[in-house]
């Protein structure tokens, strides 16, 4: 088991490593460089020549990754080529926002979709099972801006409950900030429990289909410990793999989330880091989602072996 | 405040003496105010001022030298003051300088430094502050107003209040050059512009580039009838959904820059204005003069006699602006060529123009995309649609806005793009036609032009300036390589409860100065 936690964290950090690669080579592709971003339409040649030597991007490509690299190993994020404050300090933040409204959402969404796919399961074929799943595939196919426009149609400009600007600031209290965050968590649940439901559902209908459930109905037993004590267990790994997934989701996918609630998170911030070129802030937003995006799957499949016996004792 | 020594004549001062009895008395609505009854009711002290405004980036940074969009440019005139400012009828009026009065030939400057002025640091503002504020943008610099600042050919100190400006060559305009928004005034030595100290209307409270910033009231500000609000909070919003949202919830008192196809639905919300200023911000199809077939005037006037202009202005800008006649001057200019006909929409004058060249018909290829405005990709298509009349067939080449500067700007022979304007006709003029400017974005040269740009320059009487202005005009518009259908104006939308906003011929939110000039109704 611990070999193979090692195993994967190895494989981890090679991700890891081959998505700086491919993302310091994109954004050389991009055109233009963050001299001609920072000076716009204003540029003139003598100045974007001043700033290219001040921010050391007349160096050779491999020589500025190499740099870049030996920093990173150091835990030097280095600084930001367009405003010059360091990195570490720019990210931090909106990491944190980033994973609080994800934290947010999930807290919602991953046991709302799980008891929701249960239900359906258990009484599949009837009204409630059918408007379950029309709802939740109707949310799958909007997508997150249009969902999110409707929201605040709805709950910001009509009714005035809640405010259409996710404007979160340090130092605000916890009441404020759920205020401020609830629509853009409330999207996000919305997008997300469809899969999980879904999943769930399946995953459970596949194991009460089995004869050691009919067995355990034809036992007397009651509904409630047949499905929660008898099937749900076998149907426990792709469910845990379905919920790792979206949370990753919800982490790496908010970005059109974060731009139509104007949220201070990762996504808007990667954004503006493309758009100006700048590199070492894009390097280190990628690696950040990159790496959530690598936990999280390998705690699903570290769980999912967790949970399957056969899995966890190899033969 | 003293505005004898304004070196202008006639309407000008007149204007600026209009402004002082209206400052006198407590009314700074001037006389263009886009809401009537601002003029009745009474400024009143307090409140928190809170902006949604969009054109902010996370990498964001207050030096004056690299203020490129309307955040920064917006939150830099809270926190510092500039030498003076263009006002509602887009006059110069004083503000970090006294006064100002050129030698004969206006060459050679004599620039007056208000006293009684101090940084919020506490330093007392003199001429050394401004001697360093401009020099940040000359010489081996990386300022986006290098530019602007290379006429200067000499600055020094003559006195604790005095400093004399010698130019390359005599330039009348001086003063409105010195508006430029880089030129912001910064305490002598100082280097910290992630933390800037200013003379400005509100004070350093906290500052997250690109997310939001809070000013408190400077207790000590010098310009009197101004800075009303506590506190001004400024969150930055670039998705124009957003931002429209927020203004609709009531989260924001105010947002720039409205989509011009939505305009007309935000106006039935009865909690809000939409304020309208018309400037000089126009878009325009750029033809490069060096690369055939665009070196041929005749084929340039053939391109320019096949569009629909009132149409475009309908479609594209829903109305919001007016029409352009090929040259960058806007009515609200002072030397506007009135008397210059519009150029009307002529398939046959097209063609007629077509056979001037030798040609039948004739088939470009128009690089277009929405970097250059909101729309322009709609504009193309309805351009093709006019040209056709006129046997000229466009290819719409669709480009990304991503890297458009870089790569189509001033580089495909005939591409989409716009202009943000600039406070004078010769401003405006020289950074886009005249042929050794690095902006000249239709390689187009022009030796009478040049010359006269030069001579009309140096002159201090508005009467033959005004009459040369009107030749430069009408040269641009039949010789130059860009088309100018459209100038579109700014548009806001404020809070009702904000009072003291008018329109402003320099862009959006009363050139960028609102949070100085409203209040908060009791």
């Amino acid at each position: 088991m611990s070999r193979l936690i090692l195993k994967r964290l190895g494989l981890g950090v090679f991700t890891l490593w081959l998505v700086s690669v491919l993302v310091f080579a994109g954004t050389q592709v991009l055109p233009g460089d963050v001299a001609s971003a920072i000076l716009g339409q204003n540029a003139t040649p003598e100045a974007l020549d001043v700033l290219r030597r001040d921010l050391g991007l007349n160096d050779p490509l491999v020589l500025r990754y190499v740099t870049w690299l030996k920093g990173f190993a150091t835990g030097d994020l280095g600084n930001s080529l367009a405003s010059g404050q360091p990195v570490s300090e720019l990210i931090g933040s909106r990491l944190m926002n980033t994973l609080m409204l994800a934290a947010y959402a999930a807290v919602i969404s991953v046991p709302l979709a799980v008891v929701l796919g249960i239900l359906v399961a258990v009484f599949r074929g009837s009204i409630f099972d059918r408007v379950m799943n029309v709802l939740a595939l109707a949310c799958v196919a909007l997508p997150e801006y249009f969902l999110g426009l409707l929201l605040v149609l709805w709950f910001s400009v009509q009714l005035g409950w809640l405010p259409a600007l996710a404007d979160t600031y340090p130092g605000m209290g916890l009441g404020e900030w759920i205020k401020a965050t609830t629509l853009p968590a409330l999207t996000l649940v919305l997008v997300t429990m469809a899969q999980m439901m879904r999943m769930t559902r399946t995953a459970l209908l596949g194991v009460m289909d089995q004869s050691y459930v009919e067995t355990a109905w034809l036992k007397g037993l009651r509904a409630p410990r047949v499905v929660l004590r008898h099937a749900l267990p076998n149907a426990a790994a792709p469910i845990v793999n379905v919920v790792a997934f979206n949370i990753a989701y919800l982490i790496t996918g908010v970005v059109l989330v974060e731009a139509v609630f104007n949220y201070n998170g990762l996504g808007r911030f990667m954004v503006d880091a493309v758009a100006k070129r700048d590199l070492p802030l894009v390097q280190a937003s990628a690696l950040a989602f990159a790496a959530a995006f690598v936990l999280l799957n390998m705690i699903a499949d570290i769980a999912a072996i967790a949970l399957n016996p056969r899995l966890r004792h190899p033969r | 405040m003293t505005r004898d020594n304004i070196p202008s004549i006639g309407r000008r001062q007149f204007l600026a003496a209009l402004g002082a009895t209206a400052l006198a008395s407590g009314l700074i609505v001037p006389a263009s105010v886009a809401r009537a009854q601002d003029a009745q009711a009474a400024p009143v002290k307090g409140g928190v001022l809170k902006l949604g405004i969009g054109g902010g980036s996370t990498t964001d940074n207050l030096d004056p030298r690299i203020l490129t969009d309307w955040v920064p440019v917006n939150q830099a005139y809270m926190l510092m003051n500039g030498l003076v400012e263009i006002d509602a009828q887009n006059n110069v009026v004083p503000e970090l300088l006294e006064s100002w009065q050129p030698e004969e030939g206006a060459k050679v400057w004599h620039l007056k430094v208000r006293q009684g002025v101090t940084f919020h640091n506490g330093k007392v503002l003199n001429a050394d502050d401004v001697l360093y504020s401009l020099n940040l943008h000359r010489g081996e610099t990386t300022s986006a107003a290098r530019s602007v600042a290379a006429p200067i050919t000499a600055l020094e100190k003559t006195g604790e209040y005095d400093i004399k400006l010698v130019l390359e060559s005599g330039n009348a305009d001086l003063p409105y050059m010195l508006s430029d928004y880089h030129f912001l005034i910064v305490p002598d030595g100082w280097s910290d512009f992630a933390k800037p100290v200013g003379t400005g209307p509100f004070v350093y409270e906290s500052y997250e580039p690109g997310v939001r910033s809070r000013f408190t009231r400077n207790p000590n500000y010098w310009k009197p009838d101004t800075a009303w609000v506590d506190a001004v909070e400024v969150i930055v919003i670039n998705d124009i959904s957003a931002r429209t949202n927020a203004m609709m919830s009531g989260q924001v008192h105010a947002i720039n820059r409205l989509d011009f196809k939505t305009v007309d639905l935000l106006k039935r919300n009865k909690n809000l204005s939409v304020v309208q200023s018309a400037g000089g911000q126009h878009f325009n199809f750029l033809m490069d003069c060096t690369q055939a077939p665009f070196t041929d005037q005749n084929i340039r006037l053939a391109l320019k006699h096949g569009i629909n202009r009132e149409q475009l202005l309908k479609t594209a800008l829903m109305g919001y602006g007016s029409v352009g006649n090929d040259h960058p001057v806007p009515k609200t200019d002072r030397f506007f060529a009135k008397d210059l006909p519009q150029r009307p929409y002529d398939p046959e004058k097209a063609k007629f123009h077509l056979k001037q060249a030798g040609l039948d018909s004739l088939k470009v290829t128009l690089a277009a995309s929405d970097a250059a405005f909101g729309g322009a990709v709609d504009a193309a298509a309805v351009y093709r649609q006019n040209a056709m009349a006129g046997g000229i067939q466009i290819d719409i080449k669709r480009e990304p806005a991503d890297g458009y500067w870089d790569n189509v700007w001033m580089k495909a022979p005939f591409c989409m793009s716009y202009w943000g304007g600039r406070p004078t006709a010769d401003q405006m003029l020289t950074a886009a036609y005249f042929s050794k400017s690095s902006q000249n974005d239709t390689h187009w040269a022009n030796p009478t032009f040049d010359a006269k740009l030069i001579e009309a320059r140096a002159l201090l009487d508005d009467a033959k300036r005004a009459e040369i202005y009107a030749e430069l005009q009408q040269i641009v518009s039949d010789d130059g390589g860009a088309i100018i259908p459209m100038f579109g104006d700014y548009l806001d939308a404020v809070s009702n409860k904000l009072g003291g906003v008018t329109s402003h011929p320099m862009f959006n939110f009363m050139g960028a100065r609102l949070a100085e000039k409203v209040w908060l109704k009791a």
